[in-house]
């Protein structure tokens, strides 16, 4: 620790020197949410000003996209932000099977969509959960822990995986429902709601809660845009601005639902947008499970597709086929494509750069959460320690997708 | 569309305009891109408010005539439209305007195309790197950085320098 001199001014009386304080907040410090550091200069439990150091998580993604094939490095993208995988595999699938030029099938599409509004759900549960822990009321966080359990043992039993899910596929997904999902789903359904209402109720009117988050951390809508933030930060500034209604990818738009906004932008605002898009986003797997539409999960293309495995032991053009793919990879055409997707914390992008061959030559992931970290200097300047530690909550900063 | 409206305005600071994948693309004269990235985000009839990526490629391996191109990816809310700029960077000067000052976000987007690119930005008041550790050599995402080679940095960076930028009021959040 180091101290800097300063003159004192006011109440503390004429002639006295105090000195501000230069404390570490994190990296390892469980309110700091895993790898995040920020060096802040403090007088008394006023931040005066805020550096934020990241990079602690960096593994280098991109760097080891380049060294595999394209299917490789969907594994990799369930590290982005490990609390929703699923929506990390599709936005990354998404943007190849553009570049390809093929388009996944109607059942595929639904179960993108149930599978990713499961993992938002997830996600909001843990940013709600830890963030309302973090301000100090700890009963919350069972109710949104357990209830993600469940939605967990769901995904489990879908892709033999909890966190790291690699369940989608170019041109569709590694494998079609089993045949417990729909039911286990129609479970989540009934359980989920009881749980948020009772974390909604804990909060919603709480004296303590109030004075913790309202006015905490606001930010209008125009400095939001500049700083580049997306999802449900920017939505609680009272922005409708969501990639799945306005691109309405995977058949979005045919979903009836709609996008929750806040007012004000601060940390109250982000925690409730959270709770209401999880309601939202029932809604849509509600609908999703009754008109789910049979037939293949993978699209009819020998180039994307792995062919079934009677095919590879059963005959020599299934073979060869699955030794090329898995050899080779998918070929993609020469090109460049930036495509994103609405993930739990906002744009999640993906530029992709072909130079024609099997292996990718360039990906760079636009993740949510550095935008949003970006921006934390100038939220917690001016506030208390405690506040600092309420609004990174609310930001739902993810390390594994801020470093890559 | 896009690509007509800023050469209409800006003349030959656009070089070329084509679309692809159903994303437009503009090719600008490096020493112009901020011109063209103001134009279009200040255009009302386009308004690209939105700048939410910046990031190189090194085309080393693409036999391109400039090594470097970098991209920055905009967004407009009133058009639901992307736009990518790019400008090509030779091998030997890979210097580019900054957006800074521009968008907020340019801070930490140029921040982190220098750190994994090597690209320069100047006016950038702040150019350090972002991932990597202040002691790295190299810019990691370049062609001829060999992904096997380690660097053992374990000295932790105090951060002294960069709360001195800060009580002199030169980074981005003030």
């Amino acid at each position: 620790m180091t101290t800097t001199a300063s003159e004192a001014k006011g109440a503390r009386g004429e002639g006295w020197r105090t000195e501000s304080m230069v404390l570490n907040l994190g990296p390892s410090h469980p309110a700091m949410h895993g790898t995040l550091r920020v060096l802040v200069e403090l007088d008394g439990e006023t931040i005066l000003h805020a550096i934020p150091e990241i990079g602690y998580l960096h593994r280098g993604f991109e760097k080891g996209a380049e060294k595999g094939t394209w299917t490789k490095v969907i594994p990799f993208t369930d590290r982005l932000n490990y609390c929703s995988a699923l929506l990390n595999n599709i936005g990354y699938v998404k943007a190849v099977e553009k570049m390809l030029g093929v388009t996944v099938t109607e059942r595929c599409r639904a179960i993108r969509v149930i599978i990713g509004e499961l993992s938002r759900i997830m996600d909001h549960l843990i940013a709600v959960g830890t963030n309302i822990v973090d301000i100090g009321a700890l009963t919350n966080f069972w109710y949104t822990f357990n209830t993600r359990e469940r939605i967990y043992n769901v995904v489990e039993e879908l892709c033999g995986a909890r966190l790291t899910t690699c369940y989608t596929r170019i041109g569709g997904l590694a494998n079609d429902l089993n045949d417990t999902f729909v039911a286990g789903v129609r479970e989540l359904l009934k359980e989920i709601p009881v749980a948020v209402r009772e974390v909604e109720s804990l909060v919603r009117d709480n004296r303590i809660f109030l004075d913790r988050t309202v006015g905490v951390g606001a930010i209008t809508t125009d400095e939001a845009i500049s700083w580049g933030w997306t999802g449900p930060c920017l939505r609680a500034t009272g922005l409708a601005h969501d990639l799945r209604k306005r691109d309405g990818y995977d058949g979005y738009n045919d979903y009836d639902w709609d996008v929750p906004v806040g007012e004000n932008g601060d940390t109250y605002d982000r925690i409730f947008v959270r709770i209401y898009e999880i309601y939202e986003s029932l809604r849509i797997v509600e609908q999703a499970l009754d008109r789910l539409p049979g037939g293949p999960v993978n699209i009819d293309d020998p180039r994307v597709v792995l062919p079934p495995k009677g095919e590879v032991y059963g005959n020599i053009e299934g073979l060869m086929n699955h030794f090329k793919l898995i050899m080779e990879g998918i070929i993609v055409p020469a090109g460049e494509h930036y495509d994103a997707t609405e993930a739990a914390n906002g744009e999640l992008g993906f530029h992709c750069v072909s130079d024609g061959s099997g292996n990718p030559y360039k990906v760079k992931v636009r993740s949510p959460s550095l935008a949003l970290f970006a921006a934390y200097p100038r939220l917690i300047k001016g506030r208390m320690i405690s506040d600092a530690i309420a609004i990174i909550g609310s930001l739902n900063i993810i390390a594994g997708e801020l470093d890559r | 569309m896009i690509g007509e409206a800023a050469r209409a305005r800006l003349g030959d600071a656009v070089r070329e305009t084509r679309a692809e994948h159903g994303i437009e693309v503009l090719l600008v004269h490096p020493a112009r891109v901020t011109d063209v990235l103001r134009f279009l985000r200040d255009d009302p009839a386009l308004a690209f408010v939105m700048l939410l990526d910046v990031t190189a490629t090194d085309g080393i391996q693409l036999g391109w005539p400039e090594r470097f191109r970098v991209a920055y990816h905009l967004y407009s809310m009133v058009r639901n439209e992307r736009v990518r700029v790019i400008a090509n960077l030779p091998e030997a000067k890979p210097e580019l305007p900054s957006a800074f000052g521009m968008w907020k976000s340019a801070d930490w987007l140029e921040r982190e195309t220098y750190d994994q690119y090597g690209i320069v930005f100047t006016g950038h008041p702040n150019l350090v790197r972002l991932l990597n550790h202040k002691d790295f050599a190299g810019h990691p995402l370049r062609k001829d950085y060999d992904i096997k080679k380690g660097q053992w940095l374990s000295e932790p960076d105090d951060l002294m320098d960069q709360l001195e930028k800060a009580r002199a009021g030169l980074l981005a959040d003030y």
